[in-house]
């Protein structure tokens, strides 16, 4: 009996051994993992997302010039959906038959239970025809969203677009972005994204296992309105931006107009330019590879603060104000101009043939030789012996006025233009290298490259006589017009205010005097002041530059233009840039000069399209009709010849683009 | 003398064994109430589940008290009748009885559904308690195996029928009070082993099992050599061991209803399922770690409010413990179980008649087999087996039965200084 009765203590530890296994196994699900919790979390809620609103952008003039519209996302919750209509859906929508059927299924991939976007973007005209059938598919509801809308379709490059967050941006914000968010992808929607985006609203609703909602989570007290994106002012004159695209219709090239008082941005023009409109809604993406990809003249390059060009002539401002400023010159000083400047046993051609010539003189007539005695002076000035340091000096100097580095202006993707130290010169040289190994940079040409931006700043600077404030695109964020702090400080350049006025005068004779470079280009009551560049480019034709500000007296404009390949810069640089400043100051392009700059924005001058992948050789017969068709654009530009096309052989036909019909290069038949 | 008189049906019951009766019996109204959705408890009527449970538990409690008023004899004397009458109800409910998600287990008298499984219990612990009592064997002899394996056996099978496997299943109970009453520890062993050759069927290759199995075998006769007695032993259970591999193969693919093989599956983690049949077991799970240390809190538990866990007033009311009170709620239910369980063994061990002491033995291994099937299967380490936490979960029929179960001990046991 004593030996069964001890069998009891066995049940009994029997007992409280497999309690101790409850309690364990209780014990990991519920204390040490909290996978269970996450699932909990999943299983009863559901957030839907209020979209805000983008924030809206205005022009100087306070006119809307980005806006928002309203657009509906049809999304779809599979295990609610019933058998329905298909083809009464895709005529709805206006899709066919088996992209209902292709969506559905996809949608079913990614969740039965959870809503997902059936059809994205439905403009309001379809929105409307699909309400009135909506309740006859159980399962579809529709979210608001909006997209931008730009009511003067200009400016591609300048906002940039919107784009659906890729799964790298998710990774990126650390789980600020959902999928389905939306985000500025490039110009300021991209540099504006946290001002624009605004604040995403939540409903947190609680669901039952049979996917019923059961009311708010936790009486809203997590929930979140949605907040509109903040409004921008920006400093674009919207006037003169759509005149500036307007004249580089047809010509590769940019314009960049600055109120060098502020350093805002008047107009900023990359051309090609495209419609920013075709990067909205459903068509983005074909669009986008239809236009920009697809364009040969590479819309998406932001030739105004990544294209880099030789400064060219335009630059010999720059170098006569820090010739005044180190005393090497002075106003009186002159050079003889023999045609040309003796570099070594390089000889640097001359334009013109004026003998003796003075400052003054020289950048009006845009003397090559003046601006290489002051170079050579410059970098001289120490001995023969001490070159390598007065060189690295004078390129300090050159760069405070923003050459060769970043404007930091507000837009992404800015670049910064080559502007070799004496370090880089070292490694191609090596140590024994003087003034004529680098005076092509004299006259802007060589090693030295600069943005478009670059350019028109450096004009800002001269028209401010000797600082700049950052260019900058936007001037005012939200109600309280904020401005960011790097673009209200004056940046001084180290040249004193005295030695601008004898360049300036230089700049005015340009093109205001007989024998300045830009005399075709004056406006009537306006004192312009500027400087034309020809640009030799190693790649084809010269690029047309000019640079100026105006008036005289307390600028109110700095602008640079270029357009490339398109030859002398007093042919298409400075009139187009005396359109814009004409219409800037006052108010519209006004008589004859009205129908030179219509007969401007009809000229076609966009480079051919030499194809690289084939190695043909041009036959003289080739290259004859080619110089052929210039000399006889150069002469009957305003003719507009029809003729056909030279040889398939040596160009490619440059594709049809919508907002250029290109013109075929010319041919006397 | 008069007032002895009076004091005569309640006089000796353990009052603490009532005490933790009627607080399992709370926790379980409140976790009931919980259970149910929003909408339903607005109005408190007695319509709704938690309104029923309430009636059951009050009448459970009536119906627990007036038993302590019957004279503990008579259970002795009528065992056999009681015996007869469940078994009377098990071929009834195979022949008048509802057919409630493939089981035919209960009998509708009018609105109310009688589970005659559940009184089975009961009848066959009176019946074996008075076999035992009576003859006292010492389960040496195979006759009194096969009485008392029979007198088990009959409403097994006959539930078996119905099928309704998991009720059958806490039959299997009885074998601890036969151990206590001098049933070879072997077969407690044999049972042990062989649940563990399942799981173990599943998990290696049967060859590698029948390697292992035999190894040992060899080892075991190799160090008793001498003892003829023990190697024929050992080679006959290492052939009946590896006999049973093939014949798990066999009655699984054959016996085994696709449901019962899929659960097994999953809880040997053989499979996953979320959406089929492991959707029981997952959301179960999830509501229970869900509640972590504190719980959510009186009808704060989102699993539980908006009806993830299926059949969750009755058997998977663990889930909204877990999740509503956390893990400090599982503790103090299980204590409260551990408690009882405990207290009722060694209540048996204190009767003077042996009836008393194996019928104390089966209630606590009934409740044993139950708290620990149903807790098992809600936390995933059983699988899936439609059995009641005892009067924890919705049902009148199973609470009843318990209290009746509970309450014929209380009252021998108050009688325990007599001879029954």
């Amino acid at each position: 009996m004593d030996q069964l009765f001890n069998r009891k203590y066995i049940v009994q530890g029997l007992f409280i051994v497999i309690a101790l296994i409850l309690l364990g196994k209780l014990f990991y699900i519920q204390i040490i993992s909290d996978a269970a919790f996450v699932s909990a979390e999943s299983n009863v809620l559901r957030k839907i997302y209020k979209y805000p609103a983008r924030g809206a952008i205005l022009d100087r003039n306070m006119k809307v010039i980005v806006q928002n519209e309203p657009v509906y996302d049809l999304m779809v919750t599979p295990n609610e959906v019933k058998p329905f209509d298909t083809l009464a859906l895709a005529q709805a929508l206006d899709i066919s038959f088996e992209d209902v059927r292709k969506n559905l299924k996809k949608a079913r991939g990614k969740s039965s239970y959870q809503a997902t976007p059936f059809l994205k973007q439905i403009s309001v005209q379809s929105y409307a025809r699909l309400q009135e059938t909506l309740y006859r598919f159980p399962g579809f509801r529709t979210q608001d969203r909006t997209i931008r809308h730009y009511p003067d379709s200009v400016g591609g490059q300048l906002f940039g677009y919107v784009k659906e967050v890729s799964p790298t941006d998710i990774e990126k914000s650390e789980g600020f972005y959902k999928p389905g968010d939306y985000k500025g992808k490039s110009g300021l929607e991209f540099s504006y994204e946290e001002t624009l985006r605004g604040e995403k609203g939540v409903i947190n609703t609680v669901y039952d296992a049979h996917n019923t909602p059961q009311g708010s989570y936790a009486d809203g007290k997590y929930d979140v309105n949605a907040v509109s994106g903040e409004r921008l002012i920006s400093g674009i004159d919207m006037r003169i931006q759509k005149l500036g695209e307007e004249l580089m219709m047809n010509k590769v090239g940019a314009i960049v107009a600055i109120e060098p008082a502020t350093g805002e941005i008047l107009s900023l023009v990359s051309s090609p330019g495209y419609d920013p409109n075709l990067l909205v809604g459903r068509n983005q993406g074909n669009n986008y590879m239809e236009f920009i990809v697809g364009n040969p003249y590479r819309p998406s390059l932001v030739r105004p603060i990544m294209g880099y060009y030789p400064p060219g002539s335009s630059f010999k401002p720059v170098d006569a104000l820090i010739g005044l400023q180190e005393g090497v010159i002075d106003p009186n000083t002159t050079f003889f101009c023999p045609h040309y400047y003796q570099a070594g046993n390089r000889k640097i051609k001359c334009e013109h043939f004026d003998g003796s010539i003075s400052l003054r003189r020289g950048i009006a007539r845009s003397c090559n030789t003046y601006f290489c005695y002051v170079f050579q002076k410059l970098i001289t000035k120490n001995g023969m012996k001490n070159q390598r340091q007065t060189y690295q000096e004078w390129r300090d100097k050159v760069a405070k006025f923003g050459f060769g580095s970043k404007l930091d202006i507000d837009m992404p993707y800015e670049r910064k233009g080559y502007f070799y130290t004496a370090d880089h010169y070292d490694k191609i040289y090596g140590k024994r290298w003087g003034y004529t190994n680098v005076i092509s940079q004299a006259i802007g040409q060589g090693e030295i490259t600069a943005t478009p931006l670059q350019m028109a700043n450096a004009m800002a600077i001269i028209a401010n006589r000797g600082y700049y404030i950052k260019p900058h695109l936007i001037k005012g964020i939200g109600d309280k017009n904020l401005v960011k702090k790097e673009y209200v400080v004056k940046n001084y350049v180290g040249v004193d205010a005295k030695h601008f006025e004898p360049v300036i005068d230089g700049m005015q004779d340009a093109v205001n005097t007989s024998w300045g470079t830009a005399i075709l280009s004056r406006i009537p009551d306006v004192v312009l002041c500027g400087k034309t560049g020809t640009v030799q480019n190693p790649h084809g034709k010269n690029h047309s530059v000019f640079i100026g500000f105006a008036p005289r007296d307390n600028p109110k404009i700095a602008i640079a233009v270029i357009v490339e390949n398109a030859g002398y810069g007093s042919t298409y640089a400075a009139p187009i840039a005396s359109y814009m400043i004409e219409k800037y100051l006052k108010g519209s392009v006004s008589g004859e000069r009205a129908a030179q700059a219509e007969w401007m924005k009809n000229q076609n001058l966009l480079p051919l399209l030499i194809d690289k992948t084939k190695k043909t050789k041009l036959t003289k017969a080739d290259s004859l009709l080619l110089k052929k068709a210039d000399s006889t654009k150069r002469v009957k530009d305003s003719l507009r010849i029809k003729s056909a096309t030279i040889k398939q052989t040596v160009t490619t036909k440059p594709k049809e683009l919508k907002s250029a019909i290109i013109d075929k290069p010319v041919t006397n038949k | 003398m008069q007032q002895q008189q009076g004091n005569r049906f309640f006089f000796n019951v353990d009052w603490i064994t009532v005490l933790i009766y009627i607080a399992l019996c709370t926790i379980g109204f409140v976790n009931i109430y919980a259970s149910v959705p929003p909408e339903q408890t607005t109005v408190f009527g007695f319509s709704t589940l938690y309104g029923k449970q309430l009636i059951y538990v009050i009448t459970g409690l009536i119906l627990g008290l007036s038993i302590l008023l019957f004279d503990g004899r008579l259970f002795n004397v009528f065992s056999p009748f009681i015996y007869g009458g469940t078994l009377l109800l098990l071929m009834a409910v195979l022949v008048i009885g509802n057919k409630v998600a493939g089981n035919q287990a209960w009998i509708a008298i009018g609105s109310f559904k009688l589970q005659p499984a559940e009184f089975a219990k009961f009848g066959t612990a009176l019946l074996l308690a008075r076999y035992v009592g009576a003859f006292n064997p010492k389960f040496r002899d195979v006759k009194s195996i096969m009485i008392a394996g029979l007198i088990v056996a009959v409403p097994l099978l006959l539930i078996m029928l119905q099928p309704d496997t998991g009720s059958a299943l806490v039959f299997l109970a009885f074998m601890f009070p036969l151990y206590r009453e001098g049933l070879s520890g072997y077969f407690l062993l044999i049972f042990l082993g062989m649940i563990v050759l399942f799981i173990a069927d599943f998990l290696v290759p049967t060859y590698i099992l029948i390697i292992i199995i035999s190894t040992i075998a060899g080892l075991f006769i190799y160090n008793n050599r001498r003892k003829q007695k023990i190697i024929f032993s050992t080679v006959l259970v290492t052939v009946f061991a590896i006999g049973y591999l093939f014949l798990i193969k066999i009655a699984y693919e054959k016996v085994l209803a696709p449901h019962q093989r899929s659960r097994i599956e999953l809880m040997l983690g053989l499979k996953t399922d979320n959406k089929g049949a492991g959707y029981n077991v997952i959301q179960s799970q999830i509501a229970i770690g869900s509640g972590q240390a504190a719980g959510r809190g009186f009808l704060q538990g989102t699993q539980t409010k908006y009806g993830y866990v299926p059949e969750q007033s009755t058997d998977f009311i663990f889930s909204t413990i877990g999740e509503e009170w956390g893990f400090m709620g599982c503790s103090v239910v299980i204590g409260l179980y551990m408690f009882l369980l405990l207290r009722l063994v060694n209540l048996a061990e204190r009767q003077r008649s042996t009836f008393s002491r194996v019928y104390g033995y089966s209630v606590a291994c009934i409740l044993f087999f139950h708290v620990f099937i149903n807790i098992g299967m809600t936390i995933g380490i059983i699988p899936v087996i439609g059995i009641p936490l005892p009067l924890i979960s919705y049902g009148g029929s199973s609470l009843w039965s318990f209290t009746i179960l509970l309450f014929i001990f209380l009252k021998l046991d108050s009688n325990r200084m007599g001879f029954i």
